[in-house]
């Protein structure tokens, strides 16, 4: 029944059924004046039944080979899409290399792991690296920052991206081979300048905040990451009703993907680990339930593996399970310093 | 502003009725919906819906900051940038300048290591003036497990700040800053904490000291995962009363012994049978701070009091801008003062280590020396 389709209110979904008409193709060859006859509604309302019936059946196609089914797109066209796919480093050649270059734009990429481990020191600091310009190899975007718990510090922020520039005036020495000092014409305070900073407390604060976004990015377009720190936060308190809460997490999930696809940005959600029962013993897992696990299209949980911070690739459509180790420094984010670290494939 | 009224929206006529009509009142109560519920629940067309959500989000939205304005605002509106200075040169360094202002800063060791010793002395140092390094305001202080000690705190300002507490009315001016309160059950505590958040501005409160956390739930009588909900409205209240009040907030914690039921190892860790697998490693005392990982993704900077080999030490063992730094430590007359004021770094997972060797010894001769 396609009418059940058909983003219209109950009541004139009850109405076209009950005028006979089940199927959208019985709407096409009506005129609205016709169809306000039938159902006893006004002419405006009719029009809309009849516009949101058209949209659905997609009388326009971007593409021809796509007449077929419309809003699809073929496997090859998608392929040239995946190539050109953007990344956003997260300066640790290893953590790069494992996650295919970076931090995937375009997809909503999920970072947990227990406290301290250093989750919004790599929020910070992809905060910092997406504002990389293109010359060397960055994004020239600005970012989001999300602040849900008070973790942001500023002078950790600015430490962050003074090394940023040392590293890019250190590799534009290299590139000229003049070994000359050569100066980049940003100070951190410009960085700081291009993080919008949000903070968050509560959760329909953090709903609405997402819903805004869209009209937000439309008027600051060169935003290419949103950071959320944490995502978790404000709905472990306050649910007594846990399926309530898995629909709003999974609306919330589902309008950041459409964020990230509409204006081909990074949405990267830091969460927190908790102690899960499992298979009769206790376990570190990451919040927010089982139907959450599924929600985001990336999942990485950073551990501790002896002495060395890890990052292990949980869940990816396209990246093989992998760990690599990394180091949180005075700098930011980098390598791991241990001589034989490796990266493990699993 | 979640709080916000549908009434206070600007909407449409015809759809702030409906909402009305199906008494949905705040924005918490809409925004909690999906998209599908509320046409179904309002009977009104996808594109309404849309737009009334998209007008009430944008009300209840908090506005942005640039970082660079929110860095300049710290730095021109606070005392000494955001950060109290706790005297300890060496943890001033690392932890850009001290305590920091807003959020949660947690004390965590072994019984008697001096976690209210360093609770009086901040206390203090809160009270002073701020040419004397102080915050010039009142310091709530609550006392969980009846250990604060005026005598002790007298002490401690003759010692370290002669030429203030020598004069007795200024000796009074400056105790007489600091509020102790001496909640007997969790229920009194939450009274307490409803009545601070209101009065906190108008009475210049400049700190908040929390002595102990961990000693709030153990007399509830609640085990494990139990224990961590009754505490989440609290850390979360609690959390909120510092981001808004923009004070410091220092928080005592407990240790208990590691059991079984402790988890260290994700699921994909256990699977994996290679060299690479972490053995824990056991100390002679294996310590784990109280209060579980819920708590311990709440407090901002965690710095873990400990004894070894005889000697103490205070690590930062979680802050957002400090490496993972031991500094040495013991207790004088004058409150507490580091050994060194250069801290060794240490590896891995072992900042968060609590360890107790050779601490009784220790306890005993400080305790005299303080006679």
């Amino acid at each position: 029944m396609e009418i059940w389709r058909l983003p219209i209110s109950a009541s004139q979904r009850g109405k076209l059924i009950s005028a006979g008409y089940t199927s959208l193709s019985s709407l096409s060859s009506l005129s609205p004046s016709d169809l306000a006859r039938e159902l006893k509604v006004s002419e405006a309302e009719a029009m809309g039944i009849l516009k949101a019936a058209s949209h659905s059946r997609g009388a326009e196609t971007s593409n021809a080979s796509c007449s077929i089914l419309d809003g699809a797109q073929s496997a090859w066209d998608m392929l040239h899409d995946e190539e050109s796919l953007i990344h956003i480093t997260t300066s640790s050649a290893d953590l790069d290399n494992i996650l295919g270059g970076g931090i995937h734009c375009k997809e909503v990429t999920e970072i947990g792991g227990v406290p301290g481990i250093g989750k919004t020191q790599l929020g910070m600091q992809i905060a910092v690296n997406v504002q990389i310009p293109h010359d060397f190899g960055g994004l020239s975007g600005k970012a989001i920052y999300i602040d849900t718990e008070g973790s942001f510090m500023v002078e950790r922020a600015f430490q962050i991206a003074e090394a940023c520039i040392e590293d890019m005036s250190e590799y534009n020495r290299f590139l000229r081979k003049d070994f000359q000092e050569c100066k980049i014409n940003m100070k951190p305070e410009d960085i700081l300048e291009n993080i919008f900073y949000f903070r968050i407390c509560s959760y329909t604060e953090q709903i609405a905040l997402i819903n805004y976004l869209d009209k937000f990015i439309s008027e600051h377009k060169d935003v290419k990451v949103v950071v959320v720190d944490s995502v978790t936060f404000h709905f472990r308190q306050d649910f007594d009703d846990m399926a309530l809460r898995t629909r709003v997490l999974s609306g919330m999930a589902l309008k950041l993907m459409n964020l990230a696809k509409k204006f081909s940005l990074a949405v990267v959600l830091l969460n927190q680990a908790t102690i899960k029962h499992t298979e009769g013993s206790f376990q570190l897992a990451l919040a927010l339930g089982d139907s959450w696990s599924h929600t985001c299209t990336n999942r990485i949980v950073l551990y501790w593996n002896g002495n060395e911070r890890y990052a292990y690739i949980d869940k990816s459509p396209s990246l093989r399970s992998a760990s690599a180790a990394y180091s949180v420094t005075a700098r930011g984010i980098r390598n791991s310093s241990s001589s034989c670290k490796r990266i493990k494939m699993m | 502003m979640a709080n916000k009224l549908i009434s206070e929206v600007p909407l449409p006529k015809s759809i702030a009725n409906v909402f009305a009509a199906r008494n949905i009142s705040t924005a918490k109560e809409a925004l909690s919906l999906t998209e599908f519920e509320l046409m179904e629940l309002l009977d009104v067309g996808l594109t309404e819906v849309r737009s009334a959500l998209s007008q009430i989000s944008e009300i209840v939205a908090p506005t942005y900051q640039t970082a660079l304005s929110l860095m300049e605002e710290r730095f021109q509106n606070e005392h000494f940038r955001g950060h109290f200075p706790t005297g300890l040169k060496g943890l001033d360094a690392a932890l850009c300048g001290g305590i920091p202002f807003g959020v949660l800063t947690e004390l965590v060791g072994p019984a008697g290591i001096g976690k209210t010793q360093l609770c009086l002395k901040l206390s203090l140092l809160a009270s002073l003036p701020t040419n004397y390094g102080g915050l010039d305001g009142r310091v709530i202080y609550i006392d969980v497990e009846s250990k604060f000690s005026s005598r002790r705190l007298l002490e401690i300002g003759l010692r370290s700040f002669p030429e203030i507490f020598q004069m007795k009315a200024m000796a009074q001016e400056m105790a007489g800053r600091i509020l102790v309160l001496r909640p007997t059950s969790l229920s009194e505590f939450t009274q307490s904490l409803e009545q601070i958040k209101v009065s906190l501005l108008q009475n210049q409160v400049k700190m908040l000291v929390i002595d102990s956390m961990a000693a709030l739930v153990s007399g509830e009588h609640e085990q494990g995962i139990c224990r961590q909900q009754t505490l989440s409205w609290h850390i979360s209240f609690i959390k909120s009363l510092a981001e808004f009040s923009r004070i410091p907030v220092v928080v005592t914690n407990q240790v208990r012994s590691h059991n079984h039921d402790d988890a260290s190892r994700y699921s994909f860790q256990v699977q994996r049978r290679d060299g690479t697998m972490e053995i824990p490693i056991r100390y002679d005392s294996h310590l784990i701070a109280a209060l579980g990982i819920h708590w311990a993704h709440a407090v901002t900077t965690r710095l873990v009091l400990e004894a070894k080999s005889g000697q103490r030490f205070i690590k930062v063992a979680k802050s957002p801008i400090s490496p993972p730094l031991a500094f040495p430590f013991h207790i004088t007359s004058s409150g507490i003062s580091l050994l060194s004021d250069d801290g060794m770094e240490l590896m891995g997972p072992e900042i968060n280590a609590i360890h107790c060797q050779g601490h009784n010894e220790i306890s005993n001769f400080g305790r005299e020396g303080l006679q």
